[in-house]
């Protein structure tokens, strides 16, 4: 210790030291953790909008179908269902590192997913409904907003990982711990992307 | 002095493992991303399937169609080969690579075939979803560009599709109207459009109001450097120094095979 604190008095060592913590620092990316976060904060926004995107054609597409299709009441009734429990879940603001909020999340959309899965495939049993071109309009959008949400879902779990093996890999752990202690690893999707998808209807 | 040689040859060995290991997880890496075609113009010919005068003709059109409309992006891409991803898939990716339409608004758009797998599908920027809605999409490509490539006809199918799209791009929402035999016809384009339009003002109103922050519909940071990060000096050779605006793409539009 003594001879420590003898040799950190020279000037050259002092100056060296300095130069060497600064430029350790440099060299880790002080910034990467909110920079980070960020992105991972703008992939989710991006993630929760395409949900709301197919949430939102859903009351439509109930309304073609039941037109058509009347008595395909149970299918309908577990859509509407489903849709009401997905939208009505509150989020709470740190749903990115709660891991109970997110798994709640992403099995509230994947009930919804399935249950709409199922409408359109017993929807294939009606001819008129499939040549109603409104019908084949909200297919479309559909169609588009489940690949819409599949991209979604990639950028944000490319997104978490960056920043998790930033808050997890020396040196940048130990830069994240000084500065940024009150960052937290983040959650990302585990249900795979095929009991999401809507099943392609033929024509 | 035995040892010493002993454990040079350790350090040496380790250093070998270490650097197999190294290059085999690079590979690993690449290997995960598909092969994306050069971006040789605003038509990239991979597959062979065109006539001479067919890609004159469409550079000639999509280029006008980028000096009139100020600065969109439409590119024609005839695949040799999916890589075993859906098209779905592939097409996204390619349009962030290749970094289509203008950086900040992503007005760009892709019309993807690939003949070998017979799969087709128009893959629309960002900034176009709602002027190039997936129904609107989806139309196209039923009406316009399925027929022709049953008929074994790639070359007329391309033409009339971008013909289309960039109809509908100018503003013209009819050009993806129904077919003319259902009474919907009318009815049709102007429901999925406006639609789509109160969808987008909706969504932008919410993030806008709720992030308070600009860039939302660009992509976070990161994801440019992986992505589109060779939008600024990357150039077409052949294509009269074409290059992507570094636009990108998350998933809109519509797909369909023959």
């Amino acid at each position: 210790m003594h001879f420590m604190k003898q040799w950190l008095r020279w000037p050259v060592p002092r100056i060296a030291a300095v130069l060497a913590v600064l430029g350790g620092l440099a060299a880790c990316d002080v910034n990467a953790v909110p920079r980070q976060d960020e992105a991972v904060k703008a992939a989710w926004s991006q993630v929760l909008n395409q949900y709301q995107r197919r949430s939102d054609l859903i009351p439509n597409l109930v309304e073609t179908v039941k037109g058509y299709a009347h008595q395909e009441q149970t299918v309908l009734t577990q859509v509407v269902e489903a849709r009401a429990k997905a939208t009505q879940m509150q989020l709470p603001a740190d749903i990115t590192s709660n891991p109970d909020a997110f798994r709640k999340f992403e099995q509230s959309q994947a009930a919804l997913g399935g249950a709409l899965g199922r409408l359109l495939a017993v929807s294939e049993k009606y001819p008129d409904l499939k040549s109603n071109q409104n019908f084949l309009a909200l297919q479309s959008q559909l169609e588009g907003t489940e690949n819409r949400i599949a991209v979604a879902r990639k950028d944000y779990i490319g997104t978490v990982q960056t920043y998790n093996t930033t808050l997890r890999t020396i040196p940048s752990r130990w830069v994240a711990a000084w500065l940024y202690p009150e960052a937290k690893v983040k959650e990302t999707f585990t249900i795979t992307e095929q009991a999401q998808q809507v099943p392609q209807v033929k024509f | 002095m035995r040892l010493r040689v002993g454990t040079a040859d350790w350090r040496v060995r380790a250093l070998g493992i270490a650097l197999v290991l190294l290059l085999a997880i690079a590979g690993v890496a690449r290997a995960a991303e598909p092969n994306f075609p050069a971006l040789t113009g605003r038509v990239v010919d991979e597959a062979g399937a065109l006539s001479a005068t067919t890609k004159s003709g469409l550079a000639e059109m999509l280029a006008q169609h980028e000096r009139t409309s100020g600065g969109q992006q439409v590119v024609v891409v005839m695949l040799k080969s999916l890589q075993g991803l859906s098209i779905e898939d592939f097409g996204y990716q390619l349009g962030r690579h290749w970094g289509i339409g203008q950086k900040d608004k992503n007005t760009g758009a892709l019309l993807i075939v690939a003949p070998n797998e017979h799969k087709v599908r128009i893959e629309v920027g960002y900034g176009l979803e709602g002027t190039l809605t997936d129904a609107m999409s989806r139309s196209i490509i039923e009406r316009d560009i399925v027929p022709a490539f049953k008929r074994g006809d790639l070359n007329g199918g391309v033409l009339t599709g971008t013909a289309a799209i960039i109809r509908v791009l100018g503003g013209d929402a009819s050009a993806a109207a129904a077919p003319a035999a259902t009474p919907w016809r009318s009815a049709l384009p102007i429901a999925p459009f406006a639609i789509n339009i109160i969808f987008v003002g909706f969504f932008l109103f919410l993030l806008m109001r709720r992030h308070g922050r600009p860039g939302f519909w660009g992509f976070p940071g990161p994801f440019i450097g992986g992505f589109g990060g060779s939008s600024g000096g990357f150039s077409g050779g052949s294509g009269g120094g074409f290059s992507g605006g570094g636009g990108s793409f998350g998933g809109g539009g519509a797909s369909g095979s023959w």
